[in-house]
């Protein structure tokens, strides 16, 4: 479904080249679970933010069912991700001024939804959250981890085949990361292939199976 | 949820730092607002006040000099009255009225008083109209009679007569008497008048002018020519020409049209309407560019701000699919709110501001224009636009990678 080849990055960071990732290959089934892990810097958030078309790499190629994404458009690789892939970020990235039931309803707005299919679906998710009573509060109304919760109720609204989740429980006290985490194991056995980065041990060890990033290089799990 | 929710939200989110560019636009509307609403109904009434004076052109025998003419309003050079005939059929633009007159002496009661013999309009206007051309066939757009306008004042019949010497109907044994001649020979209206042999019947009093009109008796052309035995002569064609088109060389065509006569026109009169005119619209296109320089640069400023504290949640969107036309889209549509805001707003408070000050700064009276909404709301919008633009390109560009890296 995902795939690297031979896929590198490099900055220029104050007239010095950093390699963020090195030669990267990583192939992603339908319905896999994959943990992503290694120390700071090592080009975690890189590579998935290359799996998820957001940046583009040096070298090499990355490919979303057979096709080249970074052959694509930047607005056609955005209609990739509109409808097959959902971001889970760390600090969460909900639209302050927005409510939890408007910012579940993004995607849907996104992909041109109608406004009561996407209150309707709006409502459901955040309900499935455990969030039902939530709807109009704002995020700064909400604890960091029902923020969380929102952010995966946003995920699903599009209900994408693959999961991008960049440290999830990063900023989560450990009952509410072990929700969260459950949520994705959830989301996993629905079918939907999860790729996450972590710190977290445990967290890893929760996944089908863990890709360890040296340096830029990935050094077991491939 | 729609993108316009999306949108007003966010303005309202951050209303404080939006009202700064909302005032520089919202002001600079209201200005130009109420300088068009002043400026219009002060064209107006100098318009007025101009066809209060009077003729503006004069077509005289060669010979004649304006001078006497104004002063004695006499002379005894002639022009035949089919000049009348071919300027009314003529296609030249910016003939409001036409007086053709023919006058004399008169001694009568050891008293002199002046008969004038005028041409109703109604006589000429048929002949152009039947003959399908001619000065009152065209539409009069933008000149042409001066239009009513509310507020303005709008002379009567008998002033219109002594201001123009305009009247549209006037019968062969019909008159109009001055003030003068009225209170010296105790007439009234209704009363008989015996002048020359002929006797006339008083259809009106004219007001006190403190002319030589004051000693005057008009009465219709024709019978004057007849009681002077003359044949189909006048002294003077007066003519109330449109101003823009005195600019435009109007007296050189009428010169053209009668070579044989002298056309010589009050510049001083139409030189200060046409400043008047210059200088209003001179204003309005300064107030103009200064809307579109600080109003425009305000705005710009704002958005370019507004785009770089919303990095994180554009490339969020972008993470969501969001296309780079999604982003352009939610920043224009800011940019339009701002200013249809402005516009609306802009024209209320001008007008309020050109009703209420208007009398006391120009001594006259402005009513509200609704056309001006479309100015307000048009010019201002086009402004937040042009000025969003550049921040909503800018927008739509930025790379999501490097939001959620430098935040």
């Amino acid at each position: 479904m995902l795939r690297m080849e031979g896929v590198s990055k490099n900055y220029n960071h104050r007239s010095a080249a950093v390699t963020a990732l090195s030669d990267a290959n990583v192939a992603v089934d339908r319905g896999d679970y994959v943990s992503v892990v290694g120390p700071s810097g090592c080009g975690k958030s890189t590579l998935l933010l290359m799996l998820g078309g957001m940046l583009s790499p040096t070298r090499g190629r990355v490919l979303f069912d057979d096709e080249s994404l970074y052959d694509l458009s930047p607005d056609q690789r955005a209609a990739i991700r509109k409808k097959h892939i959902g971001f889970v970020f760390q600090t969460f990235n909900l639209v302050p001024y927005l409510t939890a039931m408007e910012n579940v309803q993004i995607p849907l707005l996104l992909a041109g939804v109608d406004e009561q299919t996407q209150t309707q679906r709006a409502e459901e998710l955040l309900a499935r959250v455990g969030l039902g009573d939530r709807l109009d509060h704002k995020p700064s109304e909400l604890s960091v981890g029902q923020q969380q919760r929102v952010a995966l109720a946003r995920v699903l609204a599009n209900d994408p085949a693959i999961i991008l989740a960049d440290e999830p429980t990063g900023n989560l006290d450990p009952d509410t990361g072990t929700q969260v985490l459950s949520f994705l194991d959830e989301l996993n056995a629905e079918g939907r292939t999860v790729v996450m980065v972590t710190h977290d041990p445990q967290a890893a060890a929760r996944a089908k199976r863990t890709l360890h990033l040296v340096d830029g290089a990935i050094v077991s799990g491939e | 949820m729609k993108l316009k929710t999306l949108v007003w939200r966010e303005i309202f989110e951050r209303r404080n730092q939006l009202a700064t560019s909302f005032l520089a636009i919202f002001l600079g509307i209201t200005a130009i607002v109420a300088i068009k609403n002043i400026t219009f109904y002060s064209e107006k009434a100098v318009a007025r006040e101009l066809d209060a004076l009077g003729a503006n052109i004069l077509v005289l025998p060669k010979a004649a000099s304006v001078q006497d003419y104004y002063s004695a309003d006499m002379q005894t050079d002639e022009l035949p009255e089919e000049y009348v005939t071919r300027l009314s059929m003529s296609d030249i633009e910016g003939l409001d009225n036409l007086s053709p007159k023919l006058s004399t002496r008169v001694e009568t009661e050891g008293r002199s008083l002046t008969l004038t013999g005028i041409l109703p309009k109604s006589e000429f206007q048929s002949k152009s109209a039947w003959a399908g051309a001619g000065i009152f066939t065209r539409p009069a757009e933008g000149c042409g009679e001066v239009a009513d306008v509310p507020g303005v004042f709008k002379p009567t019949v008998k002033e219109t007569l002594v201001r123009k010497r305009v009247i549209e109907d006037l019968a062969p044994d019909e008159a109009l008497i001055g003030a003068d001649v009225a209170a010296l020979r105790g007439l009234k209206e209704g009363d008989s008048l015996a002048l020359l042999g002929h006797t006339f019947k008083v259809t009106a009093v004219l007001p006190q002018t403190g002319t030589v009109d004051d000693s005057r008796v008009f009465a219709h052309l024709h019978t004057v020519q007849s009681l002077l035995d003359k044949g189909s002569v006048i002294n003077a064609i007066e003519v109330v020409g449109c101003c823009q088109e005195i600019s435009a060389g109007l007296v050189e065509k009428i010169n053209k049209l009668l070579p044989d006569a002298k056309v010589v026109t009050v510049t001083q009169v139409v030189d200060t309407q046409v400043r008047t005119n210059g200088m209003m619209a001179r204003l309005s296109t300064i107030f103009l560019a200064i809307i579109a320089l600080v109003g425009g640069a305000s705005i710009a400023n704002y958005m370019y701000a507004n785009v770089f504290e919303r990095r994180r949640e554009i490339g969020t969107l972008m993470a969501l699919g969001a296309g780079s036309t999604m982003i352009l889209k939610m920043f224009l549509l800011k940019g339009l709110l701002l200013g249809l805001a402005g516009g609306v707003g802009g024209y209320v408070l001008g007008t309020l501001l050109a009703v209420t000050f208007g009398p006391r700064l120009a001594g006259i009276t402005v009513m509200p224009m609704p056309i001006l909404i479309v100015w307000a709301i048009g010019i201002s919008v086009g402004i937040a636009l042009l000025a969003s633009c550049l921040p909503a390109r800018n927008a739509a560009r930025l790379d999501p990678c490097a939001t959620f890296q430098e935040i």
